[in-house]
């Protein structure tokens, strides 16, 4: 056992904080940092000088712009960002869908698309969640019939995450109805200016515009856009969401934005219960941190420790009390939430309501915690 | 950076859980081992002084085996898995890491040759009626009468104390000099036994003109290696409370599979499996801080040992509470006896984090240097 980091392993995490504190433009760091809201070009800016360094997409293959990094290296690259207050590159992309073609697409399809996905000139929208295929999310109904080499797509997607911004969408699609659920299921790239498909924002309880509802409406989409073959979509799913639930512990980011609210709530500070509250969710950070290290370190072959379900979990618990502690300690200034930019009520505490009621969402998506809990109990303790 | 043990240490692990498992695999045998004189089994001390686990964290010119805290925290580990009531955190750990740290070279060969060799065995008296986890004494006194040192007072509880040969005692040095560390011959004082809540022993000690030789140079105010050793105490407290979770969350899923009621296993319902799930949360997080304390105190640095005490005693009591919590309910009735090792278990984790220092404290002392950092940092 030992604590340190390796000499070359302490480099490379040198050299990832130096680069994304001095090549990321700080107008973007201070947006994130401040807990306010990039735009789309803030986003694409940012991942395009993530990628001319090669440092956007490192899990990937390395013909394709991958890294040859242990585990624990990628997980320094994550924390670094998370740090630094670097946009991490767009999950849609280089987590879901990229990795997914480079897996199971055709040489044609990584072609045409891998390149321009690593570097944001696509924006994809994931269209997977249905209305009544959520957790069970086999039971998807939105269908895709066969129309000589088309396929012709009718149905509805819903909480598509930043739809709006989208160029392409991945979606699971309904290939045949007669099989058993997991079998009939494909996998469709879909542009979305083709005729037929509509975007309908959602608004939520932060007020803001995060996701959408996808129609689709007798949307023609060309054969070839089909990953893998007709009625596999289900292994591809399973991949992307195996990736997915790696992603979601953002330690670096909660422990970001607890220093940040011990900054901007410093008159508070002085009260006990305050210090002891935050010093109660600093240590739960830390324990968190190191299990995510441990969980790194002995990740083998890039399958994931069993102990990563732990992460999820409590890493959405973690991110949520800390947006808790700040609603709590804006007090009465969080009401000026959609107040105007001139408020005399300071930016973080107005940005606290909304931000504590927006993480709800983090124990909802990316397999629900409850859905974590099923996964350790059965998979991890043979319940 | 690396959270695995190397062969040597795996190698360690498995002697020492294969000498325990014949001890005490059976609950029952731990039963009557507490239940007699002296509440451990000297053979099986004998066994571990045969192995060098007893003088595993001494240095080879004092008799010992020079290893390092990661051995140290395994066998504490293995010992919490099967509760084994051996006195080794009061007598190894905290006595003999005084001796160890303050001692003179003499008295570190003496004391500590023995203890390793099994044939001595120490208890620290460092805690007054009331006292609340102080490095500065103050239910005990010294009096100097030239070179001869007289102890009064009272110390309780002092865990292993009862069968203890010799007491490393901390006391009040005269003329407001700080807090000294004495040895006493057990003769010298009376003791009043007594179980604790887990059924190990300890007790009360009066001292009255107790004659005492100071440890290490006389007279000198020794607060902050007592401090010190407090802390490495925790900190393998802290390994032993996580080898007793172990085995809560392993009896407990177990426990989960095999028991039926209105005709199923107990794991067909969810709302008892999401709660085991819980468990294995709590389990990993105090795993996490446990190693990470315990590869702390390698770097040597008593202000980073103190941190880390704080940060693991914290996590532990609040790990420890929910697991050992959660293992009685999900049992059900037979948590709650004496004889299913699970409740006990419980015991044995609330003893261990009193004695040694309890949540609240720990997050009172973390609370206070909430503004000397920005983000708390891992490695």
């Amino acid at each position: 056992m030992q604590l340190e980091l390796s000499p070359s392993d302490a480099e490379f995490r040198d050299r990832m904080r130096e680069f994304f504190t001095t090549q990321v433009p700080q107008e973007i760091r201070d947006t994130v940092l401040e807990g306010r809201h990039l735009t789309r070009d803030q986003i694409v800016e940012s991942q395009q000088v993530l990628n001319a360094e090669g440092l956007a997409v490192p899990h990937w293959p390395t013909e394709w712009g991958g890294q040859d990094w242990s585990e624990l290296q990628r997980h320094l690259w994550h924390e670094e960002m998370q740090r630094a207050g670097v946009p991490l590159p767009l999950a849609f992309n280089a987590s879901m869908i990229g990795p997914v073609i480079a897996q199971f697409g055709s040489e044609q399809q990584k072609q045409r698309f891998l390149p321009d996905t690593a570097n944001l000139d696509i924006w994809w929208s994931q269209g997977f969640s249905e209305p009544d295929a959520g957790s069970d999310l086999a039971s998807l109904r939105t269908s895709a019939v066969r129309d000589g080499d088309d396929w012709v797509v009718n149905g509805q997607k819903t909480w598509t995450t930043l739809g709006q911004h989208g160029d392409w969408i991945f979606t699971l699609v309904r290939t045949d109805p007669e099989v058993k659920k997991q079998q009939g299921i494909s996998m469709l790239l879909i542009d979305m200016t083709t005729p037929g498909v509509e975007v309908r924002p959602i608004e939520l309880i932060d007020g803001g515009h995060e996701v959408n509802e996808v129609w689709f409406t007798d949307v023609r989409v060309p054969g070839e856009n089909m990953v893998g073959e007709v009625n596999s979509g289900w292994t591809q799913a399973k991949f992307l969401l195996g990736n997915e639930r790696v992603g979601v512990a953002p330690v670096g980011a909660t422990k970001r934005a607890l220093a940040t609210l011990k900054q901007n709530a410093a008159d508070q500070m002085q009260d006990p219960l305050v210090r002891a509250r935050v010093a109660e969710l600093e240590n739960d950070l830390l324990a968190l941190e190191l299990t995510a290290l441990r969980v790194v370190a002995n990740s083998t072959d890039g399958a994931p420790h069993p102990a990563s379900s732990v992460l999820k979990l409590q890493g959405t618990v973690l991110q949520q009390a800390v947006s808790e502690l700040a609603v709590e300690l804006a007090g009465p200034a969080s009401l000026a939430a959609r107040a105007d930019d001139d408020s005399p009520q300071e930016g973080w505490a107005r940005r606290a309501a909304p931000t504590y009621l927006n993480l709800r969402k983090a124990s909802i998506y990316g397999g629900s915690n409850e859905i974590q809990r099923q996964i350790i109990s059965r998979t991890i303790l043979g319940l | 950076m690396d959270f695995t043990y190397d062969d040597e240490q795996q190698a360690l692990r498995e002697a020492v859980r294969g000498l325990l498992k014949g001890a005490y695999a059976d609950h029952e045998a731990r039963r009557r081992t507490v239940a007699e004189e002296p509440g451990f089994d000297r053979a099986l001390w004998g066994r571990l002084a045969e192995m060098g686990v007893l003088g595993l964290p001494f240095s080879e010119a004092d008799g010992g085996v020079g290893a390092g805290p990661v051995e140290i925290g395994i066998v504490c580990q293995e010992l919490g898995r099967v509760l084994a009531p051996e006195p080794y955190l009061a007598s190894v750990v905290h006595a003999g890491g005084l001796v160890a740290a303050v001692g003179t070279a003499e008295q570190k060969a003496d004391l500590l040759g023995r203890l390793s060799a099994g044939e001595l065995v120490l208890a620290a008296a460092d805690t007054s009626p009331g006292g609340r986890w102080a490095s500065r004494a103050d239910g005990v006194r010294a009096s100097a009468d030239g070179d001869t040192w007289t102890l009064d007072g009272v110390a309780d509880p002092v865990v292993g104390g009862e069968s203890a040969d010799v007491l490393v005692v901390t006391a009040a040095l005269p003329d407001d000099g700080g807090t000294g560390v004495f040895l006493v011959a057990s003769d010298d004082v009376v003791r009043a036994g007594y179980a604790t809540a887990d059924l190990t022993r300890a007790a009360s000690v009066t001292f009255a003109g107790s004659a005492a030789t100071p440890l290490g140079e006389p007279g000198r105010d020794l607060a902050a290696s007592i401090a010190t050793i407090s802390d490495l105490t925790r900190i393998m407290g802290a390994n032993q409370a996580l080898g007793v979770m172990q085995t809560q969350v392993r009896a407990t899923t177990d426990y989960l599979k095999s028991r039926k009621q209105f005709g199923v296993t107990l794991n067909t319902f969810q709302a008892l499996t999401f709660r085991a799930a819980d468990m294995y949360v709590s389990l990993e997080l105090a795993q996490s801080l446990v190693d990470w304390a315990t590869m702390t105190i390698a770097g040597g640095d008593p202000e980073a040992v103190a941190e880390a005490a704080d940060r693991v005693g914290l996590q532990v009591s609040r790990s420890g509470r929910h697991i050992g919590q959660e293992a009685i309910q999900l049992h059900g009735g037979i948590g709650m006896t004496a004889e299913y090792a699970v409740g006990v278990g419980t015991a044995h984790l609330t003893v261990l984090e009193q004695w040694l220092g309890n949540g609240s404290h720990h997050l009172t002392r973390l609370a206070a240097r909430v503004d000397d950092h920005e983000l708390v940092e891992a490695l």
